[in-house]
């Protein structure tokens, strides 16, 4: 059970992804684990093959706990049955019971007229991405519907018409796996140890953010939705870049020392519909194209208001960018999200007077604030790390 | 597609976004991302998925057409009847 958080005590297993047999590589996601902040994705850093599992569905387990047993390459050719890896197990393994493929299905589909997709395909059965988005936050089974588009496709409709007759109560319409009460004591726990431990300073820059409206205005006009801009993936981009220059704001403050990150991993701070917060990574932020950064983001989304986020995006922000949006407020002061040193906000863009070339006009203006760790680093360095994301503002075309 | 199909995917679309909306309440001449609390990336994805299921341009300068939910509705239906008779 891997710590999603310097908070997390336990996590329950909810649902194995991969069974016993399969071959695993670095990355892919072989587990769901619900936590406090919601249902998490566990990814694996051990290439390997997946031997047994060493903990039962719904179980929940401390951090710690070893999940599975995985035979590394170098294990797998040596043929040692008892593999390496069990040494890990801090207990008695619990009795082992290798799970059948069958145990890791979805249950078996109620009765009802679905086409005649083979069973055990379920979850390719044709849906429009509508209708397979409803079904995942609802958490419905898609092969309990039956299609009424083109070829059997299961519409939108067949799923509302599924939950009307399903009467789900009240508490379904939770998107799954999040635990609204138990992220807001996450939150607080988190939040309460940053105002304890971190001495944090305040900054704020007004910067000009016309040149970008323009210049998005400009590419958005000749692209279908898809493929369209949000100035937050400037906002976004801009800080990631401007932090190749101040690597002081990049990274942890662990066991009295500040451990800068090669890498740039930017937290979203993600607002969840009903209440809560959460600040997934979005990779290497630094090195994304634009489009890739704006799929990037829309996709980060997605998964978090609909609870599956996973486990590398919980744990390794190495900075976190929150913008309250168009409808916010016109500055916001974070707090640190601990072990990170340094929270940027982005305010909404209002329209202002302003001075250019000595003369006055409507500009659109932003304010970008810093909460910086003085324990890490001080105003001055602060103030020309946001002076930096303003200037790069400035230029969007070459971000 | 007729007004009340259009209606209707506005309102799926919308129930994609925000399950808890029910839609039936939404003052029609109200700003729809006050009222339902969208935010940009919200609208952006509400916008892509109204042009894949209408098949209709749906041009960023047009959205403060959109703001409202009789508004989208009538500008959708708009485009489709100009759409026809192009």
């Amino acid at each position: 059970m891997p710590s999603l958080g310097a908070d997390m005590e336990t996590g329950t297993l909810v649902e194995w992804l991969v069974k016993p047999g399969d071959f695993v590589k670095r990355g892919d996601i072989v587990a769901v684990v619900e936590t406090q902040k919601g249902a998490i994705e566990i990814e694996v850093y051990q290439p390997g093959q997946i031997v047994q599992f060493l903990v039962d569905l719904h179980s929940k387990v401390p951090v710690g706990t070893p999940l599975a047993l995985i035979r590394t390459e170098g294990e797998a050719k040596a043929a040692a049955p008892p593999p390496l890896a069990a040494a890990a197990a801090p207990m008695p393994a619990p009795p082992v019971i290798p799970q059948p493929a069958a145990a890791v299905m979805p249950p078996p589909a109620r009765p009802p007229v679905p086409l005649p997709a083979a069973a055990g395909v379920a979850a390719r059965k044709a849906a429009s991405p509508a209708a397979r988005r409803l079904a995942e936050e609802r958490g419905i089974d898609l092969s309990a519907i039956a299609g009424s588009g083109p070829g059997g496709a299961i519409t939108s409709t067949d799923v509302e018409r599924h939950l009307a007759a399903a009467a789900p109560p009240a508490e379904a319409k939770r998107p799954l796996g999040l635990d609204l009460a138990a992220m807001r004591v996450a939150i607080a726990a988190a939040m309460a140890r940053s105002k304890r431990d971190i001495p944090h300073y305040y900054l704020q820059h007004q910067i000009d953010v016309t040149p970008c409206e323009h210049w998005l205005a400009a590419r958005n006009a000749t692209l279908p939705p898809d493929g369209r801009l949000l100035i937050g993936a400037l906002a976004l981009k801009a800080v990631a870049v401007a932090i190749a220059r101040f690597p002081a704001f990049n990274g942890f403050y662990r066991d009295n020392k500040f451990e800068p990150s090669a890498a740039v991993h930017v937290g979203v701070a993600i607002a969840i519909r009903g209440g809560g917060l959460t600040a997934p990574a979005l990779h290497d932020a630094d090195k994304l194209s634009l489009d890739d950064l704006m799929s990037g983001m829309r996709d980060l989304v997605q998964r978090t208001r609909a609870g599956r986020m996973r486990s590398s995006e919980m744990t390794d922000p190495t900075i976190t960018v929150s913008s309250l949006g168009e409808r916010g407020v016109e500055a916001l002061y974070g707090i640190i999200y601990p072990p990170q040193v340094a929270i940027v906000g982005f305010g909404k863009v209002v329209t202002r007077p302003w001075v250019v070339d000595g003369a006055i006009e409507p500009r659109s203006v932003v304010t970008i604030t810093l909460a910086g760790d003085h324990r890490v680093t001080d105003g001055h360095a602060g103030a020309l790390f946001l002076a930096e994301i303003g200037k790069l503002l400035q230029e969007p075309e070459k971000l | 597609m007729s007004e009340a199909d259009i209606r209707k995917v506005v309102q799926e679309e919308l129930n994609n976004i925000a399950p808890e909306i029910d839609i039936a309440t939404v003052d029609p001449a109200a700003d729809l991302r006050e009222t339902i609390d969208i935010d940009s990336m919200d609208f952006l994805n509400l916008v892509t998925a109204l042009h894949h299921r209408t098949g209709l341009e749906i041009p960023e300068i047009d959205y403060p057409k959109l703001a409202t939910l009789s508004g989208m509705v009538a500008y959708l239906e708009a485009k489709l009847k100009s759409a026809k008779t192009a």
